[in-house]
């Protein structure tokens, strides 16, 4: 279907009522967040800083609440349906790669039933970034992957492809704005998107790397790609595919929660014995950890590599620290 | 644990508690009872899992679980003094409760080594995964061709469970070896380290699997003296722990290589963790 940009504020009219997540800039950073009644909507971004898996997966959240000396513990009620209009194609890949994780043997009943209560409104990537590579990693600037519907930005219109029923439903909502797509649009979207491919200059050869990468145990190469680490964990923090997790209590008199917050690897704390021991105790062991954890654990677990080329660590890294680089010079020690 | 939030934990009443060792890191052994009567009889452990107990308000802290099933419907955990959670935990006493979820984690083979002989070769609170083995094994010690037991602390005062030796060693189908590192008055069994005693005692490898825990430095020279004595990597097992949040294998960092410890272990026979680069970090 398509929807012609004139009538692009009165589509997102239709979703406001629907708790609309689109990318807002707060302060100086893009992140989703609720679109307001009579908000104007801009899809005018490349990614946003912060990645959309806080809307499965928060930042925070309360796993339950008790009272101190009772044995009764109230879960969250997470029946709150949301739309989310113009997630990347990699951030979507990102939240079908994580759930893996939260479906191994044991369902994580957060992350699943708020992943279950969204819907994700795509969109692809007419202009990826200086350091997007996602073709290297299984993705593209149009994939569907993750999705429930996907918009194409043709230039005067978005041309609308379902990719689930929840994607189909909210066409059909729609209806009356949207008007059959035609061949030549199609064709447009073709071209347009194979341009938008061959924008894409990074590249990661990963061929033998999740075989590779544990032989390279003691190479010299992980303290020279950690030198320069502050250990600011921004590369995780920010990354749509990173999932770890701590687990704390909060208390306030009787009234208390046990929450769970956003970890990262690149901390010293995270892997601390109470001890004093620590099991990887410099950034040279925290960075190799890391770089395994996404392109060899993750792909022996889940076959599926746990990096979706979006950037994020890469741009916003403060001390320049690269994973294609890094990538490079694995593959480089590997040959 | 409800059936649909495994991370919802259940409530166990201390039925007893008392302390095996004492000083600032005193390790104090909790017996406990589930308190759902339905969660008692459906709880089905095997030597070698884990739980991760608490106390609301404090945290939790993965522990392993220091009885055999065949002791009967209860638990028990022997938790060091060490931090927020253990320290929290050491002032419950009979009667509080405390949260229990799991079990988690793999187990010892123990069914698959049947008509074997079993040498377990622990080291201060490292024989707390270790006594499940050896009350399993003295509960069917018919299906066992043997059961040998060494066990070393710094001194006698750091020694667990030491209520139970006397009576092992009264038993004819089992042979129970004790050690500490420095010579003290009163004390009629054997002075010097584990590894030392596991040559000394010069065990055959033959038809033999031999488990070991304890601190890192006397798990090293222990897998080198039992390989010097000729078992194989096969016929070696012991168990790890790295710091646990969630212990269901999402929050990510009891990872040693590709294994998490929480879900893929904490058992590992040696050789598979020959080859896991970061098991002996």
């Amino acid at each position: 279907m398509l929807l012609n940009k004139e009538k692009w504020p009165e589509f997102v009219e239709k979703l406001i009522g629907k708790n609309l997540w689109a990318p807002k800039l707060e302060g100086e950073a893009m992140r989703f967040a609720l679109v307001a009644e009579g908000e104007e909507v801009s899809l005018e971004y490349g990614n946003t800083r912060v990645p959309p898996k806080g809307t499965a997966f928060p930042q925070t959240e309360t796993m339950y609440r008790f009272q101190l000396g009772n044995t009764d513990m109230q879960e969250p009620k997470l029946e709150e349906e949301r739309i989310l209009l113009g997630v990347r194609p990699c951030d979507a890949r990102a939240m079908a790669i994580i759930e893996k994780l939260f479906r191994w043997d044991y369902d994580d009943p957060y992350f699943l039933k708020r992943r279950e209560m969204l819907t994700l409104v795509g969109l692809a990537c007419n202009d990826p970034g200086l350091n997007c590579f996602c073709p290297s990693v299984g993705g593209a600037p149009d994939s569907a992957e993750g999705l429930d519907l996907l918009m194409y930005d043709l230039g005067d219109s978005f041309l609308m492809e379902s990719v689930t029923t929840k994607g189909e439903a909210l066409l059909a909502e729609t209806k009356e704005l949207l008007t059959d797509s035609d061949a030549d649009a199609v064709k447009t979207k073709e071209k347009l998107f194979a341009d938008a491919g061959a924008k894409i200059k990074r590249t990661v050869d990963h061929i033998g790397i999740p075989e590779g990468l544990p032989g390279l145990w003691e190479d010299p190469l992980w303290r020279r790609v950690s030198a320069s680490c502050i250990g600011c964990a921004t590369c995780t923090y920010l990354c749509p595919t990173c999932h770890c997790f701590d687990i704390q209590d909060e208390v306030e008199g009787f009234e208390a929660r046990r929450c769970r917050m956003w970890d990262s690897c690149m901390f010293e704390e995270y892997t601390l014995h109470t001890s004093g021991h620590n099991t990887r105790p410099t950034r040279r062991e925290r960075t190799r950890n890391r770089i395994n954890h996404k392109y060899s654990y993750y792909v022996d677990k889940f076959d599926v590599i746990a990096c979706v080329g979006c950037g994020r660590c890469i741009n916003l890294c403060p001390v320049n620290i690269d994973i294609v680089e890094i990538l490079r010079q694995v593959k480089e020690e590997l040959q | 644990m409800t059936a649909d939030n495994p991370y919802i934990p259940y409530f166990a009443t201390i039925e007893d508690s008392w302390f095996e060792t004492g000083g600032d890191r005193c390790i104090k052994t909790f017996k406990v009872v589930f308190d759902d009567p339905a969660v008692r009889d459906s709880w089905n452990h095997k030597p070698g899992q884990c739980a991760m107990i608490g106390v609301l308000g404090e945290g939790e802290s993965m522990i392993s679980i220091s009885c055999s099933p065949t002791e009967g419907k209860f638990l028990r955990f022997s938790v060091m003094k060490m931090g927020k959670v253990t320290q929290a935990l050491h002032k419950l006493e009979a009667g509080d409760k405390m949260t229990v979820r799991g079990p988690y984690g793999n187990s010892f083979p123990v069914d698959d080594w049947q008509g074997k002989k079993i040498l377990t070769i622990g080291g201060g609170i490292g024989q707390a995964p270790l006594r499940p083995i050896v009350e399993f094994v003295k509960s069917n010690r018919e299906k066992y061709a043997g059961l040998t037991m060494i066990y070393g602390a710094r001194s006698a005062g750091d020694l667990c469970f030491k209520g139970e030796f006397d009576q092992m060693s009264k038993r004819d189908d089992l042979s129970c070896h004790l050690t500490i590192d420095i010579e003290e008055e009163g004390w009629d069994h054997n002075v010097g380290f584990v590894p030392q005693m596991l040559l000394d005692l010069n065990p055959s490898p033959e038809n033999t699997i031999a488990v070991t825990c304890g601190p890192p430095i006397m798990i090293r020279f222990v897998l080198e003296n039992l390989k010097k004595l000729g078992f194989s990597d096969e016929q070696v097992y012991t168990t790890l722990e790295n710091r646990m949040k969630c212990g269901i294998g999402k929050c990510g960092r009891c990872n040693a290589g590709c294994m998490y410890v929480c879900k893929d272990g904490p058992v590992f026979s040696y050789s598979v963790l020959k080859d896991i680069p970061e098991a002996f970090a």
